[in-house]
């Protein structure tokens, strides 16, 4: 009889049940992070998880890995610091929504940008869950939020689109009922040099599901599976989610362009010639 | 062979309903906090294909080819 669950090796099993409600998606996404984090070929501690605030943020203390539960929308910023502090590391950025888009919105277009070498988890459930519901950058125009009882009045972003021209080398969405590809796109993602940038789209059936009569958990994965298709290397731009609830899943981005400390290195070199010795940080 | 931990369940029903074998389903026992969690009422049909253990948000639940325990 085994009764481990052979998941849990890298999970802190003594803090659980975790707090997250019947049916809600972010237990599975750290299902399948840990398989991902297992199976890429790093030995677990050179890998380091940095969370921000919210219901996401708090997988970083269930992770039985380095991790870092920061303050709100600033996991980006500190992951930066780690990566820059010891370049060894594969810094993995899992927060939600609201975190990293609407408080640390500026931090992800310019990590992205500098093609600073870490990879981004969004777990997007289109609302604040620990909060109370509100409005996040994410939630459908039309849907209800506790801060839109008449439905929301805003368009949302289009997160692999932004990620895509803000210029991460690898972007793919998938929804937690895509758990096999989702687990492949997080292995590929932390295997990836430079900025990776994985969506994943999740239910909060306490604050997003039942406002949006979408039903409970199950329900919201079933609708995931009807609502899906899979389409690889579809343009970024075609790829926004509305009120229907149609997803687009797939990797749609991976390409090549040289990294933060690449780029640094390189033109110190050049400018600075044999003197320079390439900066592999500090510790 | 699946092996489920009753007590970690929150009652979701996502194993139950995804597993490709209709191995799993609810128990009319409640566990400690009051959910029903899954058991298997069909054991042999299952495959280890361990997507219950994928699926599970609770990590209550997981499958695991007989081959590979002996
Ligand atoms: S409030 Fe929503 S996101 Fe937070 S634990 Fe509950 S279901 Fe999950
Ligand atoms: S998926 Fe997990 S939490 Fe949900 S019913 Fe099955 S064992 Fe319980
Ligand atoms: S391991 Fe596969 S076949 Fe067995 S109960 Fe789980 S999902 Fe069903």
């Amino acid at each position: 009889m085994v009764n481990n669950n052979p998941v849990s090796d890298l999970l802190r099993t003594d803090r659980m049940p975790h707090i997250w409600c019947s049916g809600c998606g972010l237990g599975t996404t750290v299902n399948c992070f840990v398989r991902a984090a297992a199976g890429c070929g790093l030995p677990p501690d050179q890998i380091t998880v940095v969370s921000g605030i919210g219901c996401t943020g708090r997988v970083a203390g269930y992770l039985k890995l380095d991790s870092f539960h920061t303050t709100h929308g600033r996991p980006i910023p500190f992951a930066t610091g780690l990566k820059l502090a010891n370049p060894r590391l594969k810094v993995v950025v899992y927060s939600g929504d609201g975190d990293l888009f609407a408080i640390g919105g500026n931090h992800f277009i310019h990590a992205a940008r500098r093609n600073m070498d870490m990879t981004v988890i969004c777990v997007n459930n289109f609302t604040y869950g620990m909060t109370g519901g509100q409005v996040t950058p994410t939630t459908p125009t039309g849907a209800i939020a506790s801060t839109a009882p008449y439905g929301n009045t805003e368009d949302p972003f289009n997160l692999p689109y932004l990620a895509d021209s803000a210029g991460a080398v690898y972007v793919a969405r998938w929804t937690t009922f895509h758990v096999r590809q989702a687990t492949k796109a997080m292995k590929e993602a932390i295997q990836k040099k430079g900025f990776s940038f994985v969506e994943l789209v999740s239910p909060c059936p306490t604050l997003y599901g039942r406002r949006n009569r979408m039903g409970d958990g199950l329900d919201m994965m079933e609708g995931y599976k009807e609502n899906s298709t899979i389409r690889n290397g579809a343009d970024t731009r075609d790829v926004g989610m509305d009120i229907s609830g149609k997803i687009v899943c797939g990797k749609f981005v991976d390409r090549e362009r040289p990294s933060f400390l690449e780029q640094y290195n390189t033109r110190l070199a050049a400018r600075l010639g044999p003197s320079y010795k390439n900066y592999e940080g500090v510790l | 062979m699946v092996t489920i931990n009753p007590d970690m369940c929150k009652g979701c029903g996502i194993c139950i309903r995804f597993c490709p074998a209709g191995v799993l389903e609810f128990s009319d026992e409640f566990n400690s906090k009051g959910y029903h969690p899954p058991r298997a009422v069909r054991p042999e049909a299952c495959t280890g294909c361990d997507l219950c253990g994928i699926y599970c948000p609770d990590f209550a639940i997981f499958g695991i080819l007989l081959k590979t325990v002996a």
